[in-house]
């Protein structure tokens, strides 16, 4: 029987062995930024094109290339290969990994893409946005080529010096990458806005095929069973443009649908506090705080919360924040620029009568 | 079965912090440390398939300082069997917690890997995925479960809230069991199947709730939603005190602390412009309207 001594000695013995990395790329290019992208009926998925803008404001100088990863199979993923080319005028290269091994989005087959794709491009940076994808990802991926990644990144400083939020957002960390390349990062779409549509023509960048011969076919340790789906009405609450959140003192499921109401009246996205989704008034995905979602719209309007720091991380960027509160001493007055006390029961109805119709 | 489950000795979820005027971090000298909360869910989610038969031990890992002892016994406390306590005065990054997790691995042979899908000081977010990425181990992370406040006075009814399914057929309606929001019915999340040696996990995701299959060995990180952590009740501490604790240095785990991150610097985020108090709805209207020109 083994013991732990003679394990580490054994340990000691061998050469500290990586899953296999050759490092043998061509040539590392100087400032060559991989994006890996997501991409859904056809188009590129807004965060991943706020992962293209922070790509670009990587570049700086003229030798800055950005190529955008896409993966998966069908006429969708070519059909999101060509938005993805003409996403930006710094996109150079667009490359599709058409597979079905990258349909669903699990992470053992998509880690070993990016190594995959690394090990032929030599990119010196790589990023994705920091959604659920890019969080699940894109860690393993680092690992794999052993480098610490830089996660939800706030602000770019330079090539190599990101800015990122901690404890819960209440203090900024600023962290030079110092290692060898590639600097792995993701980045927090609400920070880097998606780049506007241009009209102006000009060459869409090369959209290629990754050479998947030499792709590990290691792939049955895990299996996608099933995702539940996402309402489809209203904007997608990453990125609306106004969130109207709900708390415990919603009381009920039920009563959420004033909350929707007054969403839609307004043409938002509906949130919600971790208590209320413990509590089962809503599912997960509503959730926004520092374990939920990032949210940062132009007006954020919160009902019956009273501010928890977790749930301040989820939308203090936001740029006019709203709260309503039958508590005077709530801790989120502190930070809303329009506060009223009362109850939500008889302002949200007032609101609902008085606000004028959506345009 | 052997589960490993890694814990971090962060400042305290309800700690307002401080940043330090010379900007070389926060202020962390007499505040008031904690187990990470979602450590504390990946332990609580490893004692109950310990204590529902899947599972034949907890090893608790933690790092860093001595001080990492008081977190290391805590978790023994909550009924850990075993401690491991890798002594470091450096900052660990994740890759290197990753690193040392994967050394220790190849000593323990754990089954599974539970961990904390973050820790709240750095909100890093990577070393569940990391450590799974250097053992080619499937990984399920963010793991979550819809658990009723109603929960939160008893902890322990592993039984009622996790029901896992015994006949193996029924794993993939497990699956396809609608979220339904309302109710206080909690949705089986983490199943473990001891025959199959595979687990089901069900991970919060953007867009819902996403089912995944692992085959294990398998890394899984815990989201809030998981369980309710048990509290280490005054006879646990005092058996804590006898339960074995194994000291290793990165150094006898053959891994080099080299770091590729240099903190530059730590500041405050910009503070917000003082609000106001608005009297009415109509008020309140104009102002949007009017002021911050938002509707």
């Amino acid at each position: 029987m083994a013991t732990t001594r003679m394990i580490l000695r054994a340990i000691k013995k061998r050469p500290f062995l990586f899953p296999a990395s050759s490092h043998s790329f061509s040539s590392s290019r100087h400032g060559s930024t991989l994006v890996v992208a997501e991409h859904d009926s056809g188009a590129v998925k807004p965060h991943s094109l706020s992962a293209v803008t922070a790509a670009t404001s990587l570049a700086g100088n003229g030798n800055s290339s950005v190529s955008v990863l896409l993966a998966g199979s069908g006429p969708s993923l070519h059909q999101a290969a060509s938005h993805a080319a003409s996403s930006h005028p710094s996109v150079s290269q667009v490359l599709i990994a058409d597979s079905e091994k990258f349909k669903s989005p699990l992470a053992e087959p998509w880690a070993k893409l990016v190594h995959l794709v690394q090990q032929q491009g030599g990119y010196s940076h790589i990023i994705a946005a920091s959604n659920s994808f890019g969080k699940n990802i894109m860690p393993r991926a680092a690992a794999l080529l052993d480098v610490s990644p830089i996660t939800d990144v706030t602000g770019i400083s330079d090539a190599q010096t990101f800015v990122r939020p901690i404890y819960a957002g209440n203090a900024l960390c600023t962290v030079r990458y110092t290692g060898s390349n590639p600097c792995i990062l993701t980045i927090r779409s609400t920070s880097f806005p998606v780049p506007q549509k241009s009209n102006d023509s000009k060459a869409e960048a090369s959209i290629s095929q990754v050479n998947l011969s030499n792709f590990d076919e290691d792939l049955n340790k895990s299996r996608y069973i099933y995702q539940t789906s996402q309402d489809d009405e209203g904007p997608d609450l990453g990125n609306a443009r106004v969130v109207i959140t709900g708390g415990r003192a919603l009381k009920n499921a039920e009563n959420f649908k004033l909350i929707e109401n007054l969403a839609k009246k307004l043409g938002g996205a509906v949130g919600a506090t971790r208590a209320a989704v413990d509590a089962g008034f809503v599912p997960n995905d509503l959730q926004v705080g520092q374990t939920g979602k990032i949210v940062a719209p132009e007006l954020y309007m919160a009902f019956g919360v009273s501010g928890a720091i977790q749930h301040l991380a989820g939308m203090r960027d936001s740029k006019v924040i709203v709260a309503v509160n039958n508590d005077a001493d709530a801790p989120i007055f502190q930070v809303a620029d329009y506060g009223l006390v009362g109850d939500l029961f008889e302002v949200i109805p007032e609101l609902l009568e008085k606000l004028p119709e959506k345009k | 079965m052997k589960i490993m489950v890694a814990i971090k000795r962060v400042i305290d979820y309800a700690v307002k912090i401080r940043v330090k005027p010379d900007k070389s971090g926060v202020v962390t000298q007499n505040v008031k440390m904690s187990m990470n909360p979602f450590c504390e869910i990946a332990l609580e989610e490893a004692l109950r398939m310990r204590e529902s038969g899947l599972a034949s031990e907890v090893v608790a890992v933690t790092m860093g300082p001595s001080q990492c002892l008081d977190t290391l016994r805590t978790g023994l406390a909550m009924g850990a069997d075993r401690g491991i306590h890798v002594d470091s005065t450096s900052a660990l990054h994740p890759l290197h917690v990753a690193k040392i997790l994967m050394n220790l691995v190849q000593i323990e042979k754990p089954s599974l890997i539970i961990l904390g899908k973050q820790a709240i000081d750095d909100d890093c977010n990577q070393t569940g995925q990391m450590v799974a990425g250097l053992l080619n181990w499937p990984q399920g992370t963010f793991a979550s479960k819809a658990t009723p406040s109603k929960l939160k006075n008893q902890a322990f009814a592993p039984t009622m809230w996790w029901g896992f399914p015994k006949d193996k057929s029924n794993m993939s309606q497990i699956g396809k069991k609608e979220y339904t929001h309302g109710t206080m019915k909690s949705l089986i999340d983490v199943v473990l199947d001891k025959e199959k040696e595979e687990v089901t996990v069900d991970r919060e995701v953007d867009d819902g709730i996403e089912t995944v299959q692992l085959k294990l060995p398998a890394v899984i990180t815990t989201d809030l939603r998981l369980n309710q952590p048990r509290y280490a009740t005054l006879p646990n501490i005092m058996k804590a005190k006898s339960k074995p604790i194994k000291k290793f240095t990165p150094q006898e785990l053959n891994v080099e602390i080299k770091s590729d991150l240099e903190i530059v610097e730590v500041t405050e985020p910009p503070k917000r412009k003082a609000g106001v108090m608005v009297s009415s709805v109509d008020d309140l209207i104009d102002k949007l309207k009017n002021e911050a020109k938002v509707i």
